[in-house]
Formats: C-alpha cells, sequence, structure tokens
C-alpha cells in the first residue's frame, strides 16, 4: 500500500495550473481534497506520471450567488458549503444530502467538485447535480464550458473533461427545492458508500423529480406531474427500480436496492406534500 | 472487592488493621498505560528503532485461488535499483522446513507457497528492497504464471467425494476427524420424548486490530542466530514451530516483541509464518529486513476465526429437560493447519453442554480445508461458534415444544450446590451460581419492561423480539486439551500432556524500587495496571511505584510454552504467578524488617510505602530501606534467605489433568458466566437490526480492576455484536476474497453501538488465590447467540444466517418480489454470487465477413482491445496480449491469454480469455455471433467473467459494471475500427453511439 512514484505539482495561480495542465495533458491528475484518490494511490489503483493540485488556488474557493445559481469553486471543501450561510435557503437538497458525504473528518478535505469529478455511483454530490439540473465548468488555457450533469458524467468514475481541462466549479440552480425537498440514504454504517441514495424535489412549475444513486453507473433522474396520484407514482417507481435493476454486491442484492427504493420513494414524496 | 475467606492473604493485616494501606487490588484503579498512549510515546512494533542498513519487504501474493505455480520470472524485479533479494518458494523449501502442524496428517506449509496456491492472499514471492516503496515497485515487474485448478470454498462441498483436493498428501479435504461419546447418548435419544435439532453456521471473521503485524528480523551468521522482534502475542508453543521451521534450535532464535500493541484479539499468533520468512530473508541479505503488512494483506490472509457448520440435536422431556445432546462440528480451517489449530473446534471440548446439566453427549469433530485463508485464534476461540448453535438449540426448544425460552434455560441450568462440578465431558466447572445471576438479571422488572416493549411493538405492527444467550466462559486452557484430537492409545504412546504454566518476577533494587516481569505479551488490555494493583497491594505501596515491563525476550526472560496472552489466561495464570512473586518479596522484606524492628516476622504489617509493627504501628521502617539490605547488607539477611531481592514464581494448578482414557479433558482452570438478555426491532424499510435493549450479566469471580473488566466486557460486546451484524470475510464460489478494504469489511464504529448495562455477581474462583476468572471473550461468545436468538423471535424464523445484514432480513421477511415488467430479464443472481455475467448487441455497419476477419486478425485486435500494447498469436487461434486496461482513472497492466474455440466462419465464435497483472486476475468465457441484416451486422456477445486478486477485493462494489463498461468498450471499438475502415465514416459513429446508449438499461 505504497503509491508508485508520481511527480506533484502545485499551482499557485489557475492560470499557471491551466497552463501545466496543457502542456502534460494525461499525464497529471488533478488532486484536490485526495479522499478518494488518496486511497486509491496508495492501492496503486491509480498510478499517474504526475499530481497538479488545485487545492490552494483561492480563485477556486469561492461560493458565489449569480443570474440565480450557485457556483462552488473546485477548491471549496464540502464542510465549507455545509458550513455556508446560504445554504439552507439556496440549495436545500444539498443541504439535506451533505451530511451524509463521508465523515466530517473527510468533508473537511474533501471537495465538492472534487466528488462530483471522481463520479463514484452511490455518491451523493453527483446526485444532487443530476437531480437540481446543475452544471460543471470547465476551463482551459482559452476558454471556458459548461456541461450539464448528463454531460459530464459519461459513466462510472468516468467524464467529459478533457485532458487540457480543469473543472472550476460545479454550479446549482439556485432555490430548487423550495417548494419541497427530501433525501434519504441507506448504508451499513453512517458513512459508508450509500446502498442507495435518494432524493426527491419539487421544481419550480410543480413537477416532480426523483433521483436515485447507487443503482446504476450515474445517478438516475426521473420526472414526473406535481400532481400524480400516489398510486400512478408506485406504478412509475416500480418501473423505474425495474430499468435501473441495480446490482448485487456484498453488501446488498440488486433486489434490496429495488425494494429499498420502493419503500422510501413514496416517504419522501409524502414528506414533500407534507411540508408543501 | 469484598472479603471474604479466600482474600488474596498478601492483603489480610493491613485491612484488618484499618491499617495505613488503603485498598489498591478490587478498585478502578486508572490505567497506567494511558499516559504514554494518549500523549503519542505508545512504543509499538513499527515504532522500535531498526539498524542502518535494515532493508524492507514486500510480498506478492496469490490473486487466485487454487493453481500450480508455472513459472516465477524474477529477474525484471531483480534488475531493479535497490532490490537486495527476491525470494520465491523453492527458495524457502531449501532454506527451511514446513512448519509443524498439530495433527497426523501432512498439511505442508511454507512460509511462501511452494509449487502450488491454495487461496487468495497466499504469500508466492517476496521482494527486499532499500525501501518498501522500491520493494513494491519491482514487485510489479514479477510475472507469475499459474495453471490454474478447481476451487472448493463450502465446507460441506469439501467434503464431497469428487471435490477439488487441497492437499494430496491428507488424501481428502478432511484433515481430522474424531467422533467421542460421553455417557450414554443413543439409548438417551432413543426413549426421548422430543427431539430438537438445527444446523447453525458461524461465519468467518476476525477482529481486525488497529496495528496489522510487524516484523524485524536480522541474522547473525557468526553465532547461527535469527533476533526476530515482532507484535507476536503467543502462545509461546509456536517458538519451537518457527525454530524448527528455520532449523536452529530453540535457543538461537530470539524472539521479542515490543512493549505496546495496537490490538491482537487472538489475530497476532499468525504472524509467526512472517517471522520465519523475514528471518530467512534477512540471512539471505546479510542485512536486517523489516516488513509492515498492510490493511489490504491483513484482511485477506493474515487470519480469521474458523467457519463451522454445527449440526445439533437434543434429546428433551415434554418440560424442556434436555437428557442428551449430539452435535456434528465441522469446522473450517482454510488452506492450511497452523498450529495450535485446530484449537478451536478442542478448547471448549471439556465444557461443550456449557451452562446445562446434561450427562449425555455425542460429539463429531471434524476439520475441514477449503480454498480460503488460514483459520486461527480470533477472540473467543472457539466458543463464539459453539454456544450459536447450544443457544440457538435451547431458543428452538422452547418454541418447539411451546414454553418460555427462559424457563428451558433454567430447568436445564447446572444447580449452585454442585460446584465444583464435573461437565460430562470433563470440564471442573470451579464455581458459580447460575440461578442468582440470571434472578438478578432479569430482575429489577427489567424483563418485565421488555416483554411490554415487545407486545407494544407487536402491537402496532412491527417485528420485535427477545433473545437470551447463556454461556460457560473458559479461562486458562489446559495446554493438554489439543491432544484430545488423539486417540487414547496415540496419546499413550506420545506421553502425557497437560497443565498451563504462568511465570512472573518480582525484583526490588537496592534504593527499594519495584520492577516486575511476566509471560503475557501486551494487547492493551491494561495488564501493567493491573500487576502493579496486585504487588502495590501486597507491599504496601502505591501502583505508580511499580514498573512493569511485558516485553518478551526469549534468550532472557523466564517463559514457557503456555506464555503470551490469549485465552483469558491473565486473570487465573499470571496475575496468579505475580501475586505468589510479590508475596514472597513481602514474606522476605517483612523477615529483614523483623530484625530490625524487633519483633516476629509474623507481626509485620505493610502500608503507605513502610513496613511496621502490627500492634505498634509506630514501629516502623521505610519499605525502601528496609528492602534495600537485602543489598546493601546481605549479611543481615536472614540465613534461609538468597541475598538480593528478586522472586520468580511459576503457578501451575493441578486441576489441569491430561485427557483421560474416557477422553473426557479440564479443558480450562476457571469457568465464567455469562448471561445477556438482548432486545431487537428490525426497520420495516431498511431491515436493519437495531438493538433496543441490551443487558451482560457476569460471574468473573473475584474482579482485579472493575473498570478494566468493563472495558473488557463493552469491547469483547462491540465484537460479538460485530459478528452477528457486520464482520464476514466473504469469498464467491471462485475463491475470489471480496472484502479487502475497512469500506467492505464492515466493523462498528461507536455509532453502530448501543448502550449496553452491565452487571456482576461474584463467586470467587476456589482453584486460585485471587479467585478471579477470565471475563475478556464471554460477550464474544453469548452476543451473537443473544442477537440470533432475538432476530428468530422477531421473524419467527427458524435459520437466522449471521452476519444478519438488512439484505439478509429482507429475504426472510419481503416475500416474493412483484414480478418484472415485460422485456426485463430476472436476476438469476444469488446474493453472494459473483460472477460477472452479461451480454449485449449492436449494429456494425459492415458485412459479416470483415467482422470476423477483425475478430481474427491481431493488428485489428491491437487497436479494438481498449489499451493494447501488442497482440501476437501465438498459436492458431490463440493470442498473447499485453493490455492496459480499466475504468476512468483505474488502470492496470495485465498480460492476457486468450483462445478462440468452435469458429462457425462468419457466424459466431467462442472466446475464452485469462488475464493476470499486479490489480488482479480474470477468467472469462464469451460468445459471439454475427448476423448479417440490412445495415450491417448484429453483433451479440454474452459473457461471464470471474474477477480475483486485488482488485476483486477493493473495488467490489464496482466490478460487475466495471467489466460491464470494459467490455462495451472493446465492441464500441470494434463498431468503430470496422466500421471506419469500411469507409462509412462519422455519422455511422454517432448511430452507433446513440444506439449503445440505448443499450446501457439492459447490460446485464
Amino acid at each position: 500500500m505504497k503509491p508508485a512514484a508520481f511527480d506533484y505539482y502545485r499551482a499557485e495561480t489557475l492560470r499557471e495550473a491551466l497552463e501545466l495542465r496543457a502542456e502534460k495533458r494525461d499525464a497529471l491528475r488533478i488532486i484536490a481534497g485526495g479522499q478518494s484518490l488518496g486511497a486509491m494511490l496508495n492501492l496503486r489503483l491509480v498510478s499517474p506520471e504526475g499530481l497538479l493540485d488545485i487545492s490552494r488556488l483561492d480563485e477556486l474557493k469561492q461560493i458565489e450567488v449569480r443570474d440565480g445559481r450557485v457556483e462552488v469553486g473546485a477548491a471549496v471543501t464540502q464542510s465549507q458549503l455545509l458550513d455556508w450561510a446560504g445554504l439552507r435557503e439556496k440549495l436545500p437538497f444539498v443541504a439535506q444530502a451533505l451530511p451524509w458525504v463521508g465523515h466530517f473528518q473527510t468533508r473537511n478535505r474533501g471537495t465538492v467538485g472534487g466528488s462530483i469529478c471522481h463520479g463514484d455511483p452511490s455518491s451523493e454530490l453527483p446526485l444532487a447535480l443530476a437531480l437540481l439540473g446543475g452544471e460543471v465548468v470547465l476551463r482551459t488555457r482559452r476558454g471556458s464550458r459548461r456541461l450539464s450533469a448528463g454531460d459530464f458524467q459519461l459513466g462510472m468514475l468516468t467524464n467529459a473533461c478533457e485532458d487540457d481541462e480543469i473543472v472550476v466549479a460545479v454550479s446549482f440552480p439556485a432555490g430548487v427545492g423550495a417548494r419541497g425537498s427530501a433525501f434519504r440514504e441507506v448504508a451499513r454504517r453512517h458513512g459508508d458508500f450509500a446502498i442507495v441514495a435518494i432524493g426527491l424535489v419539487v421544481m419550480d412549475k410543480g413537477q416532480i423529480r426523483l433521483g436515485v444513486s447507487g443503482m446504476a453507473d450515474t445517478p438516475q433522474v426521473l420526472e414526473l406531474p406535481g400532481d400524480i396520484e400516489d398510486a400512478a407514482f408506485v406504478e412509475q417507481v416500480e418501473a423505474f427500480a425495474w430499468r435501473l435493476k441495480g446490482h448485487t454486491d456484498i453488501h446488498a442484492s440488486a433486489r434490496y436496492r429495488r425494494d429499498l427504493l420502493r419503500r422510501i420513494a413514496p416517504q419522501l414524496l409524502s414528506e414533500v406534500r407534507q411540508c408543501a | 472487592m469484598p472479603r471474604d475467606d479466600n482474600s488474596p492473604d498478601g492483603s489480610e493485616g493491613s485491612d484488618r488493621d484499618g491499617g495505613a494501606q488503603a485498598r489498591v487490588l478490587g478498585t478502578s484503579h486508572l490505567r497506567l498505560e494511558d499516559e504514554a498512549l494518549l500523549r503519542g510515546q505508545g512504543r509499538y512494533a513499527d515504532d522500535v528503532g531498526t539498524s542502518p542498513g535494515t532493508l524492507h519487504a514486500c510480498i506478492i501474493r496469490s490473486s487466485v485461488a487454487h493453481a500450480r505455480i508455472r513459472h516465477i520470472e524474477t529477474s525484471h524485479a531483480l534488475a531493479q535499483p535497490g532490490v537486495a533479494c527476491v525470494l520465491t518458494g523453492e527458495d524457502v523449501r531449501q532454506m527451511s522446513d514446513p512448519f509443524l502442524v498439530a495433527v497426523k496428517q501432512r498439511v505442508d506449509q511454507w512460509s511462501l507457497a511452494v509449487d502450488r496456491v491454495r487461496y487468495v492472499g497466499e504469500p508466492v514471492v517476496l521482494v527486499v528492497a532499500q525501501s518498501r516503496y522500491a520493494a513494491e515497485d519491482a514487485a510489479e515487474l514479477v510475472e507469475i504464471e499459474y495453471d490454474t485448478l478447481p476451487v472448493v470454498v463450502d465446507v460441506l462441498e469439501a467434503l464431497e467425494p469428487d471435490a477439488p483436493l487441497l492437499h494430496e498428501d491428507v488424501g481428502s479435504n478432511e484433515a481430522h476427524r474424531r467422533q467421542f461419546s460421553y455417557g450414554e447418548p443413543d439409548a438417551q435419544f432413543e426413549k426421548a420424548a422430543h427431539r430438537v435439532g438445527l444446523t447453525v453456521e458461524y461465519p468467518r471473521s476476525s477482529f481486525a486490530p488497529m496495528e496489522c503485524f510487524v516484523v524485524v528480523a536480522q541474522y547473525n551468521s557468526a553465532s547461527a542466530e535469527y533476533d526476530i522482534l515482532t507484535n507476536f502475542q503467543g502462545p509461546f508453543s509456536v517458538q519451537p514451530v518457527m525454530a524448527r521451521a528455520l532449523r536452529v534450535p530453540g535457543s538461537r532464535l530470539r524472539l521479542r516483541t515490543p512493549a505496546d500493541s495496537g490490538g491482537s484479539f487472538g489475530v497476532k499468533l499468525s504472524v509467526f509464518p512472517y517471522a520465519v520468512l523475514m528471518g530467512l530473508a534477512a540471512r539471505v541479505c546479510g542485512r536486517p529486513v523489516k516488513w509492515v503488512e498492510d490493511r489490504l494483506e491483513h484482511l485477506q490472509s493474515a487470519s480469521s476465526g474458523p467457519n463451522r457448520v454445527s449440526r445439533i440435536e437434543a434429546a428433551v422431556e415434554a418440560d424442556g429437560k434436555i437428557q442428551a445432546l449430539r452435535m456434528e462440528n465441522i469446522e473450517d480451517y482454510g488452506a492450511y493447519l497452523r498450529a495450535p489449530m485446530p484449537g478451536p473446534l478442542y478448547r471448549m471440548q471439556g465444557a461443550m453442554t456449557g451452562a446445562y446439566d446434561i450427562k449425555h453427549l455425542a460429539l463429531d469433530q471434524r476439520v475441514v480445508l477449503t480454498n480460503k485463508m488460514p483459520a486461527a485464534l480470533v477472540r473467543g476461540f472457539g466458543g463464539p461458534q459453539l454456544y450459536l448453535a447450544l443457544e440457538r438449540l435451547v431458543q428452538r426448544i422452547a418454541v418447539e415444544l411451546e414454553l418460555d425460552p427462559l424457563e428451558v434455560i433454567r430447568r436445564n441450568l447446572i444447580q449452585a450446590d454442585a460446584f465444583p462440578y464435573r461437565a460430562a465431558a470433563g470440564a471442573l466447572y470451579d464455581s458459580g451460581d447460575y440461578q442468582k445471576a440470571i434472578d438478578i438479571a432479569v430482575g429489577d422488572g427489567r424483563l418485565e419492561a421488555l416483554y411490554e416493549r415487545r407486545d407494544a411493538a407487536r402491537a402496532a405492527g412491527r417485528h420485535y423480539g427477545i433473545g437470551f444467550a447463556t454461556v460457560v466462559e473458559p479461562s486458562m486452557s489446559n495446554m493438554g486439551y489439543l491432544s484430545t484430537l488423539l486417540s487414547p492409545e496415540q496419546r499413550e504412546r506420545s506421553g502425557p500432556k497437560n497443565g498451563a504454566i504462568s511465570m512472573a518476577t518480582v525484583a526490588v533494587d537496592a534504593l527499594g524500587s519495584v520492577s516486575v516481569t511476566s509471560d503475557v505479551t501486551v494487547q492493551g488490555q491494561g495488564h501493567q495496571t493491573t500487576i502493579a494493583q496486585i504487588v502495590a497491594q501486597s507491599l504496601g505501596l502505591q501502583p505508580e511505584q511499580i514498573s512493569v515491563n511485558l516485553e518478551i525476550d526469549t534468550q532472557k526472560d523466564r517463559w514457557s510454552i503456555a506464555a503470551g496472552s490469549y485465552s483469558c489466561r491473565f486473570a487465573p495464570g499470571a496475575a496468579v504467578a505475580v501475586h505468589i512473586a510479590a508475596g514472597r518479596i513481602r514474606d522476605r522484606v517483612a523477615r529483614i524488617a523483623a530484625k530490625s524492628l524487633n519483633v516476629m516476622p509474623e507481626e509485620i504489617e505493610f502500608g503507605d510505602g513502610k513496613v511496621f509493627a502490627r500492634n505498634n504501628p509506630d514501629n516502623a521502617m521505610q519499605f525502601a530501606r528496609a528492602a534495600g539490605t537485602a543489598h546493601w547488607s546481605p549479611i543481615l539477611v536472614p540465613e534461609e534467605d538468597e541475598p538480593g531481592l528478586q522472586e520468580t514464581a511459576t503457578w501451575e494448578p493441578e486441576q489441569l489433568e491430561p485427557p483421560n482414557s474416557k477422553d473426557q479433558i479440564n479443558t480450562s482452570l476457571a469457568y465464567g458466566f455469562v448471561f445477556d438478555i438482548c432486545g431487537v426491532e428490525i426497520d420495516p424499510v431498511t431491515m436493519a437490526v437495531r438493538i433496543d435493549h441490551y443487558t451482560t450479566m457476569h460471574d468473573a469471580g473475584r474482579l482485579l480492576n472493575p473498570m478494566l473488566a468493563e472495558g473488557q466486557i463493552r469491547g469483547a460486546f462491540v465484537q460479538g455484536l460485530s459478528s452477528a451484524m457486520y464482520e464476514e470475510f466473504v469469498y464467491d464460489e471462485n475463491g475470489s476474497f471480496a472484502s479487502g478494504t475497512l469500506a467492505e469489511y464492515l466493523m462498528p464504529t461507536v455509532s453502530e453501538v448501543p448502550e449496553i448495562e452491565i452487571l456482576h455477581i461474584e463467586t470467587p474462583s476456589p482453584f486460585t488465590p485471587l479467585g478471579a476468572k477470565g471475563l475478556a471473550e464471554g460477550n464474544c461468545m453469548s452476543t451473537p447467540a443473544a442477537v440470533a436468538n432475538a432476530v428468530a423471535d422477531a421473524l419467527g424464523v427458524k435459520d437466522v444466517p449471521l452476519p444478519i445484514t438488512p439484505d439478509r432480513v429482507n429475504q426472510l421477511v419481503a416475500g416474493e418480489e412483484p414480478a418484472a415488467p415485460e422485456g426485463v430479464a430476472e436476476d438469476g443472481d444469488g446474493d453472494e454470487g459473483r460472477v460477472l455475467r452479461g451480454d449485449g448487441a449492436f449494429v456494425v455497419p459492415a458485412p459479416p465477413e470483415e467482422v470476423w476477419r477483425s475478430l481474427l486478425d491481431p493488428e485489428t485486435l491491437k487497436v479494438v482491445i481498449p489499451g493494447c500494447r501488442t497482440v501476437k498469436e501465438v498459436a492458431p487461434g490463440k493470442m498473447f496480449a499485453r493490455v492496459s486496461m480499466g475504468v476512468g482513472p483505474v488502470r492496470g497492466e495485465f498480460r492476457a491469454d486468450v483462445t478462440l474455440a468452435n469458429l462457425v466462419e462468419h457466424r459466431s465464435a467462442d472466446l475464452e480469455g485469462a488475464l493476470d497483472g499486479p490489480l488482479g486476475a480474470a477468467t472469462g468465457q464469451g460468445h459471439v455471433t454475427l448476423e448479417p441484416r440490412a445495415d450491417g451486422t448484429l453483433v451479440s456477445y454474452r459473457y461471464e467473467v470471474k474477477v480475483m486478486g486485488k482488485v476483486a477485493a477493493v473495488g467490489g462494489r464496482m466490478l460487475d459494471r466495471a467489466a460491464a463498461m470494459i467490455i462495451r468498450q472493446f465492441f464500441e471499438r470494434l463498431a468503430s475500427q470496422v466500421g471506419d475502415s469500411g469507409g462509412a465514416g462519422g455519422a455511422i459513429w454517432h448511430r452507433l453511439r446513440a444506439r449503445l446508449g440505448k443499450l446501457l438499461g439492459a447490460r446485464r
């Protein structure tokens, strides 16, 4: 459990980081909090030629509300977002899900952007991004682009970040879920990787979005009309459960995952409707 | 500590006279160890300084469960900078002998695999280099070629006549079997009113200490001596096993243990093969070699408790009285039988009837080998396995005879006036009052309140259950218990084995300061504190004044084969030796002081750092002064005493006799008692078991330090809970190990541990001068049974598989799943099945002939296979490739052998392949069919992949999806390659991608 040798670069400015990225390309992996990457390095599951550390870039440490969106810089830790005064009002769903990301010790180091780039199939923040209709902001030396959650996350541990790009922020639409938002996670122990993580939010026009992590390569979202009857909702969830199917690992069978979705989704709906 | 006639003699007088010495033994004295540990000044094995030039070792382990080793290529690794040596099984075979084993059969094992590997994680190659980093870099360059063999993982399947054989020399996977009959079990069963039976399976787990194995080995060629420092815990009966393997006399294997320990729980016994391995490496390199085990190594190959299948049956009267028991114990020791195995099967032999007065017992003891990591000591040591079966049986008797489970327990308990009680199989229970312990535990309205909670929960439609467990907890093993596995005739021939020696030395120096050594190894229990309390009590000092050093050095310290910390030998064993040695010092100082104070030695008292006349406390001298006389003025020492002031005591209780001709054996010296009450509720959504109430009642004789006792009970409870609900070493049917990280191998954290209520009564043991019994293993034995009984009560089921995970409860409770909608395939995958299966289909815009050519063409394959560096056709239809493969950033270098078979030209083919590399190994089979279509060729594939080694151990959560992604990538690229060469261009590629996207949902 010792990493293979790698070069370590710590950029002082974003500009410098982008230059290095453009020059070294594939040879560099970006490290921010290192809470997933560190373990993978030690196990030699990942052996990059170099690491580019963006965790100290002040430019990436901001949380800004702009044009109805909350932009979270790529070096903002999960704890910082959790402590952000505007979180409950602007991102009620994230406020519910974030305490379930790892443990407080890992949240002190782990970043919001890092979790989304890592793309663990059972993690909470990619679910939040997909469910809320968030975006990922990528930069190169020359410019920037924004990708929706679905376009960014291509699969398990796999995203659309090109080898000259750096994810500089993730962006959530502000206020989504203000009309209703619920989150539930099932894990064997608190802080473990979720067996399933399930979210439900009421969107601006009243429609309902149900999102699930832990049952497919990436978070999956189902959109339903806001006035859906309970029985129809249960039917939709049943079909959704079979469409995702889930998978069997040593902690849970696919069947158990489907059962959790069946039992929890209606509870979330009634929670949300009671709050409304 | 209450006083009675059995009180330790060393403390009698001072109390009686209300002398200056306050009682220190029996109080909750704070741990003397903690200040250093809390200040980061612990001296763990890894902290011990090493000599300049010390080399570091990395072990390459088998990624497959069963295989012949065809070839090991070490030349690339040896050529790496900083590499000192690379050892293989062949080197080890030449330099060392196989480890001795307890059974008669030859189950040869060396410290590296010789010729053959038998479990995932088995050490195969040792790389020694200037640093661990350099060693691991070089290790990646070692190539091991295996010819895989059929695997057997399940203990019952291993007994089938056609099961793959692990050790040809044994001739079967059953390495040992003995049947015992005590009393007249058959006659009892014949006339029994009822027979109640069930089969119980105890799972595989250890308690994974925080600190893993550490070895620092040196070899002195001038004296031909090994000097090995390791966090070994004993029993030191294994020291001769190591010496024999190293081919040196025991006196030339200096085994040393460090001052502090990051936990053991039995597991650190199993460092011994590594101690031998590093010794050999040090000898080859001519320099010290250090090895620190990492977490993955620890989880996959350090040690596990044996899993056991018990078939248990009782002959019962209508009122629940058990007349006879039958028990078949099929215990799974994994791939090798290491000394002193099969200990867990025989450690409880004399006490198999537990707390019950059952006169007739039939036992069938079976030892089985499978392709899993070898099993060895784990806290509880045979007790958890026994009591899960016995206590589940008692609950079943209540259910089947419609009796109250507590009544069935009470009806069968050994009566308080029956002690010392000789159990059917030979255990001599020293003391106890089981009825009283249970009455107190259920009293104070405790049980009534619990029944009310259950009624209320059930009335509200929730699953709530109550379970009991009744356990006799043995302490200090009879070293002869294992010889019960031999027949009386074989025992006759090999000579008697019995007893248990404990040793301690108390020394007082010229200035009166007191130091103690003993033959226990440190594991964190607080033995230093208790030892200091015992000595301080005797000598009228404070525990802080006593220095206790529990490092062991086999060349300088007094030790016996019984030395070490295991099977609760401290309270009835080592503590007694300390007490005796301290008493002798006390007597000697009293004789010296008597002369000076001009009184009889019998009138001398000790207290508050002084030695004084009982009837005239002012007639006193400082303890230091009196003790110092023995050094400064030996002439003043009474004639019968030696000069200086040091006493080594050896304690050997007479009750530990060898097994008799009827195979009766008193397996332990002292027998405590535990009674647990557990209330559980099942979460209706997650199906998680929640402990709602837990009371644990203990009778461990006299408590030497109630606070330390509480710590031991809480620790054992957590581990018992863990066995019941969390920890499990999971293997799939291929022997692939799936619990390689602490995210896979679950141990409860403080958030998962409920508060418990601890009660005590004290019936002192008459067999030890301190009256104290062991108590550190009781809840490892009782808690899994209590939880299982509570879950059985909650769900109304007979079989409660442990660990009882939410998924398993769901299987018991949730019933049939609603049918899958049209077009969605049912799972077909079992609970534990880890064979990854998948299929897919899509259209390649080219005719079948072209797709076919591409599939058979190495040059195309090189482009098509993701990350492929080289492809060679080594024979028609056989290819060898080097590929870099993975998902996202996870990437590994693999060697791949691919064979194409059953070729139906342009139509279909079977593929078979094997991958191997530092990240692990995989074998797979696939079938591809090509079908002409208007827009090209419909390529359909299905596959089955088995993944083993590191990536399976640490990445199980993502494995099947990763396999699906990689295989999908292959066909994506095939489509792209063939499509491009067909001149179809970009548009088709985009169409394909879109089509592939749709396939995502139906990939399994």
